[in-house]
């Protein structure tokens, strides 16, 4: 084995040298690590605001910032983390690097879109850091009208314009992956033989290309309204703002999924790579994602139950959101299942895994106190929704991102970072995210509303357990940094394929080459074929 | 690198083969005018919404609008659809001149809609049409300033001129937002087209290969197909 | 309820309160016995099925339909019990029972205005007595608010244009919080007060501290003020269509059809006048946007309503008393609790 740890001649990363091979790189991979550094710089400012929100809450009198600063914060904590960190996480950063490798293509369907999709994020990103200078924004990352339309008077068009704009990136990056994934498999590379992680990018692509023009139309409307005086949602005119809440979750229910299918597709190629077995019921877990991409559609007024909306369309959407929650649950018991009589071991990404388990588990269950109607009445627009949320969305995606970078940073970068340090970090991760998040469940359904500034004392100890969460969280997140930093110098050579993992993917050096396979490899087995005389057979082929 | 042997030009090094990239670039194309379909879509929920809401104010609304422009420009849309099949089919035959020729026809019909949309726009300003505070749709105690038949005279005096001047904002915000995003899609096929066309010039194309030309005709189609549904529902649905 | 001194559970203080915490602690139990089932296996599993040695794989399983079919049907079924309790407790909450007393309030950015019938008012306090269903219509001045009162588990957001309205019973006398829950602006988190639950006899004493007539006196005098009284005359042979008896009652339209005169048509024809003309009638109304305050749109809603004697809830009667003693609860002690 050691023999063919080496770091080949050439590769994605020194083919090319200087600014410009970069910014100009077609290069899927290439273009995965700028949007890793730009979304890893979205994270920490994301992650700022998040502290300076913690640290308000740390007493109840709102001394820290004024009212204004802190609806600021956490209008640009939801905006930044939403859009320009959860949305492309996962999709833009792994997906990109890996969708070609895995089912056995040299690039991306349309590597010039994928490039431009990486600008457009990029501009985006910088109309909400225009936004966030010249006076931040106020609305909510919700954008709910008559607020933002006539009342706010902060830096509402940038930052919509921004989202706006971010939008048509992760529209053209689901275009490209389901193209990609249509038309450039490999001979052999039938969709059952696909790996789950490219069935997860699937349904999420799907979501991305059918969902975001969708926000993307309602910004407009937005727009002109506040900009020409145009009045779609303006209730003096006779315009509806509950419209705008329709459009919006339309839109932004299945955002969820965009971030948390990626994230469940990691899981998977996790749990079945670090058991060494197969998925238990492969077909059960890849038309799960599928199901989760279309029940997400139907369920968005769930987020509606107190705005008005009619008893009876608030049964109906009740009765649909739980639909989501069977393939969901599905899914937990199959990852369950397969490590039954699995040959495990606990290296990081696994550690991971297993968090995201839990977590995971944790933010589904939660949905299901809000998806029922008599409990929503009471915990709606309370700390129990921020909770849940952040089960799924930082409990779920982040974790799972995490998993996954720490699983493909050997393929990226051709090293091991330190084994003991990431699992110091995968720990405080997980210990700092139950610290945060849990008290809120229980402040939310003692009655404190999200979004306020300043709360009555007797929820303070409750929030200071929450502050404290936060801090050991942020370290969490941050030793990762030095780790994948120093080991792209120092790190032990990984060789191709140092998890003794299943996958085209493996088969190639790391890093890759620009061109992935010198040639188009012909596939003939299962994914998760872990028995050596299976395996060999490939080899012969 | 490539195990493939003599391969066209213009096939990318992500493909193995022609027909692969073709194939790529049609389900591309349709993805993304599916995208499209999308994003009108939300406008026409809204406008779906307020109709039923606000039907007198959108009638009203809809009458005051001259239909002669906009059935000129279905006209010349219609036109500048058949003018791009043709060009289309020009690069598919190898005509070379043909291909350019049709291809300056569609962008100049596509110019004159967008130059009789300008018109339609200016005479808005004009009657403070246009939502906002100089908005006026009926001055109290005035005709109105549109042509109305028997039942949109009824419509008329049901309505007090303050709740027709609320109301029809709303049709009038949708038609400018409609019409408007129309246009600016009408402009990107028309930029779209001078590369095609300069392209075309340079004899880029071929029967082998004139995927460009093709995925700017589908948008161009598109882009017609949403004023076929526009026109209707903004000019002529229950005019009165 | 508190552990350590830490609350960790809100006080019941309505009716539906313990309903609703019941479904709450079913859904707790389920969700921790499937949170804990998958805990106790992956835990199991990864002890159990460690990895001995470097080569070692695990079994080839490729599933078990009968399996995935039982953890899909399973959990489906639970599902559906949830949907159902959730719903009915729902529809439970968002009736109001016909005799349920009415209270109007309006959110504006940063406050809570409410109105009783009986001419109080209050900014960011309520007071409302034990025993009997209460009905608050709320309404917004200018952007979302929500209306939340924890302690009787039930919100419902203020809408620019539109009235929504929630219910509740107090069951227990004490002061507990109210809080905006939909975020609307600067002050969000100052938009917060009390409600004072007190037994009905307190109620009534507290109701006759009012100044400035009853809420309908008020709507009366509002009513001449801005002279409709001249054309909605009660014999019906004015200009405009007599209001005496029309409320909750169908109203036969010019255009053939026919709505009921609840809050919403009332304010949409105050307001946006020739929406729906009455049947024989001119449009000759004035509209009256922008010329009507929300809380002076309430008080002309509730004199048309007390046009009706015999249609409308009653205010706070005598009966109040009587009323609140045949409630289960009307006994409990009076003390004035703390804010929970």
């Amino acid at each position: 084995m050691d023999a063919i740890r080496t770091i080949p001649a050439t590769h994605y990363l020194n083919n090319g040298h200087g600014l410009a091979s970069w910014l100009l790189t077609k290069d899927h991979k290439r273009i995965a690590i700028m949007y890793l550094v730009t979304i890893s710089f979205f994270f920490f400012l994301g992650g700022l605001m998040a502290a300076g929100i913690r640290l308000e809450l740390a007493t109840p009198q709102g001394d820290f910032v004024a009212a204004d600063t802190y609806n600021k914060m956490f209008t640009l904590h939801g905006v930044i983390m939403v859009f320009f960190f959860l949305i492309p996480s996962i999709p833009a950063v792994l997906g990109n690097f890996l969708i070609p490798p895995m089912i056995g293509a040299r690039d991306l369907a349309f590597p010039r879109i994928n490039l431009l999709s990486y600008y457009l994020y990029l501009v985006g990103g910088m109309f909400t850091l225009g936004a966030m200078l010249s006076g931040g924004v106020d609305t909510g990352w919700t954008f709910y009208t008559p607020y933002s339309a006539a009342a706010s008077n902060t830096s509402v068009i940038p930052t919509a314009l921004g989202v706006f704009i971010a939008g048509f990136s992760s529209i053209l990056t689901g275009l490209n992956f389901i193209v990609t994934i249509h038309r450039m498999r490999a001979p052999g590379m039938t969709w059952f033989r696909l790996p789950l992680f490219v069935w997860a990018h699937y349904a999420t692509s799907l979501i991305q290309v059918l969902g975001t023009p969708v926000i993307a139309i309602t910004i407009v409307m937005l727009g002109v309204e506040r900009a020409f005086g145009f009045g779609i949602f303006d209730p003096a005119r006779g315009g509806d703002p509950v419209l705008f809440q329709h459009l919006f979750w339309f839109y932004s229910h299945p955002a969820v999924y965009i971030m948390i299918l990626p994230a469940l597709g990691v899981m998977s190629e996790l749990i079945a790579n670090f058991s060494k077995k197969k998925i238990f019921g492969y077909s059960f877990v890849a038309f799960s994602s599928l199901a989760i991409a279309v029940f997400g559609f139907i369920v968005w007024a769930h987020h509606m139950f107190v705005s008005g909306i009619s008893v009876y369309a608030a049964m109906v959407f009740s009765f649909l959101s739980f639909s989501v929650a069977i393939p969901s649950a599905v899914k937990v018991f199959n990852w369950t299942a397969t490590l039954y009589k699995g040959a495990i071991s606990f290296e990081t990404p696994m550690l991971y895994a297993y968090g995201f388990m839990g977590l995971f588990a944790i933010g589904g269950l939660t949905g299901l106190f809000l998806a029922t109607l008599g409990t929503d009445i009471h915990m709606h627009d309370t700390y129990f929704v921020v909770a849940h949320f952040h089960y799924i969305m930082v409990g779920g995606a982040i974790m799972g991102y995490l998993g996954g970078l720490h699983f493909w940073w050997p393929k990226m970068t051709g090293r091991m970072y330190s084994e003991f340090l990431s699992r110091i970090s995968a720990i405080l991760v997980f210990v700092g995210f139950n610290l945060t998040f849990f008290p809120q469940f229980i402040v939310g359904y003692l009655g404190m509303p999200r979004r306020y500034h300043a709360y009555p004392d007797e929820f303070q100890v409750l929030n200071v357990l929450s502050s404290a969460g936060a801090s050991v969280l942020g370290l969490g997140y941050l030793l990762p940094v030095i780790y994948f930093v120093y080991s792209l110098k120092r790190g032990e050579v990984a060789g191709p394929n140092p998890w003794g993992a299943s996958g085209l993917e493996w088969e190639i050096p790391s890093p890759p080459p620009t061109e992935n396979f010198a040639v188009i490899p012909r596939v003939t087995t299962e994914p998760y074929e872990f028995t050596p005389h299976v395996a060999r057979e490939r080899e012969l082929v | 690198m490539h195990a493939h042997a003599a391969h066209h030009p213009a096939l990318q090094h992500q493909f193995q083969t022609m027909s692969q990239q073709k194939e790529s670039a049609v389900l591309g194309m349709w993805a993304f005018l599916l995208t499209e379909v999308l994003f009108f879509g939300g406008l026409f929920m809204a406008y779906m919404l307020y109709r039923t809401w606000y039907h007198d104010a959108f009638v009203l609304a809809s009458t005051s609008i001259t239909i002669f422009w906009g059935l000129l420009n279905t006209v010349v849309l219609i036109g500048s659809s058949l003018t791009m099949a043709l060009a289309v089919r020009s690069a598919q035959i190898n005509q070379r001149k043909a291909t350019v020729m049709w291809l300056i026809a569609t962008m100049v019909l596509g110019t004159v809609f967008l130059g009789v949309k300008v018109i339609e726009y200016a005479d808005k300003f004009e009657h403070h049409h246009v939502p906002g505070p100089e908005y006026a749709f009926i001055e109290p105690g005035h005709e109105p300033i549109f042509e109305l038949g028997p039942h949109g005279r009824e419509l008329l005096e049901r309505n007090s001129a303050e709740s027709l001047n609320r109301t029809t904002q709303i049709f009038f915000s949708l038609y400018f937002t409609m019409t408007g995003l129309h246009a600016l899609h009408m402009i990107i096929g028309i930029g779209l087209m001078c590369v095609i066309t300069w392209m075309a010039w340079k004899g880029r194309f071929s029967s082998e290969y004139y995927t460009p030309v093709e995925m700017s005709g589908l948008y161009w189609h598109f882009v017609d197909i949403v004023w076929i549904f526009l026109f209707p529902l903004l000019y002529l649905i229950d005019r009165s | 309820m508190s552990v350590f001194g830490i609350p960790i559970f809100p006080e019941q203080a309505s009716s539906f309160a313990k309903d609703v915490d019941a479904l709450y602690f079913f859904i707790v139990a389920v969700s921790a016995f499937f949170a804990l089932l998958v805990a106790v296996l992956v835990v199991v599993f990864g002890v159990k099925f460690r990895r001995k040695h470097a080569g070692e794989v695990g079994a080839r399983i490729e599933g078990n339909l009968p399996m995935e079919l039982a953890w899909s049907v399973i959990p489906a079924v639970i599902a559906m019990v949830m949907f159902g309790w959730g719903a009915s407790l729902f529809y439970h909450l968002r009736r109001p029972p016909a005799e349920s007393m009415n209270i109007y309030a309006v959110g504006k950015q940063w406050m809570w205005k409410f109105q009783h019938l009986e001419g109080q008012r209050e900014i960011n306090e309520l007071h409302v007595p034990t025993g009997r269903p209460i009905k608050v219509t709320v309404a917004s001045e200018d952007v979302l608010h929500s209306l939340y009162f924890p302690a009787f588990r039930t919100k419902i957001d203020a809408i620019p244009g539109r009235y929504t309205q929630l219910w509740f019973e107090a069951t227990k006398p004490g002061t507990y919080h109210m809080f905006c829950a939909e975020y609307c602006g600067t002050n969000h988190s100052g938009m917060i007060g009390s409600v004072t639950v007190m037994e009905p006899a307190a109620y009534q004493n507290w109701l006759a501290g009012a100044e400035g007539g009853t809420m309908a006196e008020r709507g009366a005098a509002l009513f001449s003020q801005l002279a409709c009284n001249t054309c909605h005359l009660e014999t019906g042979q004015g200009r405009g269509p007599s209001l005496k008896d029309i409320y909750l009652k169908p109203v036969e339209l010019a255009d053939g059809s026919t709505v009921t005169a609840d809050e919403a048509y009332l304010r949409e024809s105050i307001l946006n006048s020739q929406a729906k003309i009455v049947k024989g009638f001119q449009p000759l109304m004035p509209t009256f946007q922008g010329l009507i305050s929300e809380e002076g749109l309430v008080s002309l809603i509730e004199h048309i309503r007390s046009l009706s004697p015999n249609a409308s809830a009653p205010g706070a009667p005598a009966a109040a008393g009587a009323a609140g003693a045949a409630s289960p609860t009307g006994a409990t002690n009076q003390t004035p609790g703390t804010v929970r």
